[in-house]
């Protein structure tokens, strides 16, 4: 069990969505889903301290949000089809939202994508540098 | 008896939806990837089937993080368009075959394949999208759906050779059901794609037309890859691609390739596309 989950460490910038991370995250993924009611999201957009005050979350999860961080996100055990709920609340397609995880503004990002994506060399393992 | 006819995969990229439903096909980004699919459309106005079975995952729309089932059954009548935070898609209601799919839940229960059973659910864009690249815009699906929804969002998601098994179980269940109907069984989800962290955007256009390779060729081989090779080679959501070996174990030892695409990208996605047939038909 742990060197299924180790394992994924090896792989360079991911966060593998474990059993574990999912424990983790619960709170702050069932936060995001609460957004896919249109009140709730209308609360949220008016005062999204209050709002996300209103969720047994831990402060670094509630920070993350406020911030719109999403590596922070994925740290603290959210997923992207959850936080999906929260960048659809702000108008952002998943290109945009993703592209903001990777360091690249959004036309660097899409110019990536469209010229065939991000290579796999140099992206396959940490330990052997591949 | 029913017999399964033909197989095909696809990605089910959201993006591809809402293109069909803005009316944005014939846009320069997206009209080469339509343009893929233009021969399958023709195929499958010649080669409607009574029923597909419809391996997909949910994004988070039917199943929350309160409840995470392995493989879920479609046993209801109908299945209504899943509003995923812009609406439901304008698409038709997707109608069931629950006389089927209580054979399929019985004879795959008692073939020691302990499925969820969802007597409701909101089928999202993991299963209108394929439904809308094959068919079209029309009023009604011309075929009856029993979707089959598989969790490759959380990990461990169930294991290549777990849902090959699967598939070859599917297969016994449909020749065993009475009724004489014809069954397309469809693998979506793929190709290469990572939608999160700094390796968002990872495209591996070789694992993936290997893997095609593989799918028709080599399933038993293909079967033992273990997750971390998909995590590695084809990104951290490129692990549905498991799903299409449900399809493919669902058409028999020998498949023959009819048609296959591949495009990079759609949204943040490698798009791949096959269509096949059982070599051996059932007599």
């Amino acid at each position: 069990m742990a060197d299924y989950t180790s394992e994924f460490d090896d792989i360079p910038g991911t966060r593998v969505f474990t059993a574990q991370r999912a424990k983790q995250g619960y709170n702050l993924n069932q936060f995001c889903m609460s957004l896919m009611k249109p009140e709730n999201r209308e609360r949220f957009k008016a005062d999204e301290r209050a709002y996300l005050d209103e969720w047994p979350m831990t402060e670094a999860q509630k920070q993350a949000v406020l911030d719109r961080d999403y590596n922070a996100m994925l740290d603290q055990g959210g997923n992207i089809y959850f936080l999906a709920k929260i960048f659809a609340t702000d108008g952002l397609s998943y290109l945009q939202a993703v592209s903001t995880m990777t360091g690249m503004n959004i036309d660097d990002y899409q110019k990536m994508m469209v010229s065939g994506g991000r290579s796999p060399e140099g992206w396959r393992s940490v330990k052997d540098g591949t | 008896m029913a017999r399964i006819t033909a197989g095909l995969t696809t990605s089910h990229i959201p993006a591809i939806g809402a293109a069909i439903d803005l009316g944005k096909t014939e846009e320069p980004y997206w009209k080469p990837l339509f343009a893929g699919y233009e021969w399958t459309k023709a195929w499958a106005r010649e080669n409607v089937p009574d029923v597909v079975i419809l391996v997909y995952n949910d994004h988070a729309s039917a199943f929350t993080p309160e409840l995470v089932p392995t493989f879920a059954l479609g046993c209801a009548d109908e299945f209504p368009p899943a509003d995923e935070g812009y609406g439901p898609r304008p698409v038709p209601v997707v109608q069931g075959h629950a006389d089927l799919a209580a054979h399929m839940a019985q004879a795959l229960i008692l073939d020691e394949f302990d499925l969820t059973l969802m007597y409701k659910l909101d089928v999202d864009h993991g299963l209108t999208v394929p439904l809308s690249l094959v068919y079209g815009q029309p009023e009604a699906w011309p075929v009856r759906v029993i979707p089959l929804a598989v969790n490759v969002v959380q990990y461990p998601p169930p294991t290549g050779h777990r849902c090959y098994k699967l598939g070859q179980a599917i297969r016994r269940a449909v020749a065993s059901y009475g009724d004489d109907l014809t069954v397309h069984v469809w693998g979506t989800g793929g190709m290469s794609h990572q939608l999160q962290g700094p390796r968002a955007g990872f495209i591996n256009s070789r694992f993936d037309n290997a893997f095609f390779d593989r799918l028709i060729n080599d399933p038993d081989d293909l079967a033992l890859v273990p997750h971390i090779e998909y995590v590695r080679e084809a990104g951290s959501e490129g692990i549905e691609l498991v799903m299409q070996l449900i399809m493919r174990g669902a058409m028999g030892p020998s498949a023959e390739e009819l048609y296959r695409f591949y495009h990079v990208p759609g949204s943040n996605t490698a798009v791949g596309h096959l269509v096949v047939r059982p070599v051996d038909q059932p007599a």
